[in-house]
């Protein structure tokens, strides 16, 4: 065998194995995303009641909580971006990290000092790469966040945000995660969490206006209650969405890498039969040459 | 006897739903019982047992740990970070989780522990 020929067998080789690989991760996402997607769906009647009861207690008290109120002046921001632990999500991470990026400069050219909080093994890697001041990192529950794991960030940004801005609490938080649209598309969000803010609308809310409660024990007690739980959910249902977007995003790169390899493999099979069939020409040719050089040979010698 | 409509919802899933005739919870003040007709309440839940008596006489027995319950046009809604039916608390895990929290000093571990066993006990 020639050596252009084994060069090409066994880049072919090579090929299949990466191609067994990709086909594997682009169907373990698969069934992943279905997962994902149902956790995302759970979440939601807690949200929703969460959500609900916020709106209820923020409609019957003029109540200042140091939670809903903005400081004139912010000059301190924290942003928390959440990406994957493990790669081979196409442009996933890349993307939520642009994002976080984009949201630090907007909130730099306001005169903000921006800190980071980062979840997931791959923005933390970016940021040391790059020498880059991190506030907080958290990483191993990317693609199966729990509730406790966002109750863990959820605290210490709780703690960040109401420590006084000069003793190195930050005026306001920011979220960047990845937003679940469809299977197809997931697109970067970035949202304020942190101060939340009270909006006046005429719209009647959801499910009817609210009856007059009687809080227990009182309506500033039962905020004080409701406002970290409601940050909580909020993360909570960034980390899950972003769970399902990395799934997606993994599942379609693994895809077209899977197509890809096949593609390869095509070509690399014809130049192979092209190298094996112009090395059987050749050798026709040699042996044909050699036969007539012999038989010229032993005319000649006639 | 009127019936109100119960939803017992954890964070990550809806752990019951169901009608009921009286739902008794723990608040901060106190134990609280709602019955169809009372006046909307909005109140923070302590750690401890919820019962839901349902109108044929069975009971469902819950662990709560925190969370908040609200009442509103014979909806009554209990949120909480975790919940679980007394049916679904294993006995010997949540004894060990006791042992384990105690010799840790861990005391938030101790509550939940503390409150699944007498969740667990109501139910026997």
């Amino acid at each position: 065998m020639g050596a252009q020929l084994r060069v090409y067998r066994r880049r072919i080789r090579s090929v299949s194995a990466t191609k067994k690989i990709t086909r594997a991760q682009e169907l373990i996402a698969a069934s992943r995303i279905v997962k994902a997607q149902q956790r995302v769906a759970a979440s939601k009647p807690y949200a929703d009641e969460l959500t609900r009861a916020v709106s209820a207690v923020a409609t019957f008290s003029s109540t200042q909580h140091p939670l809903t109120t903005s400081v004139e002046r912010p000059t301190r921001a924290a942003v928390l971006l959440v990406t994957s632990d493990r790669g081979f999500a196409g442009g996933y991470n890349s993307n939520a990290i642009k994002a976080a990026e984009q949201l630090t400069k907007l909130l730099e050219d306001e005169g903000k000092t921006v800190r980071r909080y980062v979840i997931g093994s791959k923005g933390i890697g970016f940021f040391q790469f790059r020498d880059v001041d991190l506030a907080g990192q958290w990483k191993g529950f990317s693609d199966r966040p729990e509730y406790s794991d966002a109750k863990k960030v959820a605290g210490e940004l709780i703690d960040a945000f109401v420590t006084p801005t000069d003793e190195g609490g930050v005026d306001e938080i920011h979220l960047v995660s990845t937003e679940f649209v469809s299977m197809l598309t997931q697109s970067p969000v970035a949202v304020r969490v942190l101060p939340l803010a009270v909006e006046e609308t005429d719209e009647p809310p959801a499910g009817g206006p609210f009856p007059l409660y009687d809080f227990e024990p009182s309506a500033e007690g039962v905020l004080d209650a409701l406002l970290p739980r409601y940050v909580e959910s909020r993360i909570f249902n960034a980390l899950l969405q972003s769970a399902a977007s990395e799934h997606a995003a993994r599942r379609r790169a693994m895809k077209s890498a899977t197509e890809n390899a096949e593609d390869l493999i095509r070509t690399l099979s014809r130049l192979a039969n092209n190298a094996r069939q112009s090395e059987i020409t050749q050798e026709i040719s040699e042996i044909v040459g050699g036969a007539n050089a012999l038989a010229d040979a032993t005319a000649g010698s006639d | 006897m009127a019936e109100l409509h119960v939803e017992l919802v954890a964070a990550d899933r809806k752990v019951w739903s169901g009608e009921a005739t009286i739902v008794i919870a723990r608040t901060a003040d106190g134990d609280i019982g709602i019955q169809a007709g009372h006046q909307p309440v909005l109140g923070v839940l302590e750690s401890g047992p919820v019962t839901i008596r349902q109108a044929d006489g069975s009971v469902v027995i819950a662990a709560v740990h925190g969370g908040f319950i609200s009442f509103a046009d014979n909806n009554l809604s209990l949120l909480a970070e975790i919940t679980e039916l007394a049916d679904e608390i294993d006995v010997a895990r949540a004894e060990r989780a006791l042992e384990r929290a105690g010799a840790a000093q861990d005391s938030s571990a101790e509550r939940r522990a503390e409150t699944r066993l007498l969740a667990a006990q109501r139910r026997d």
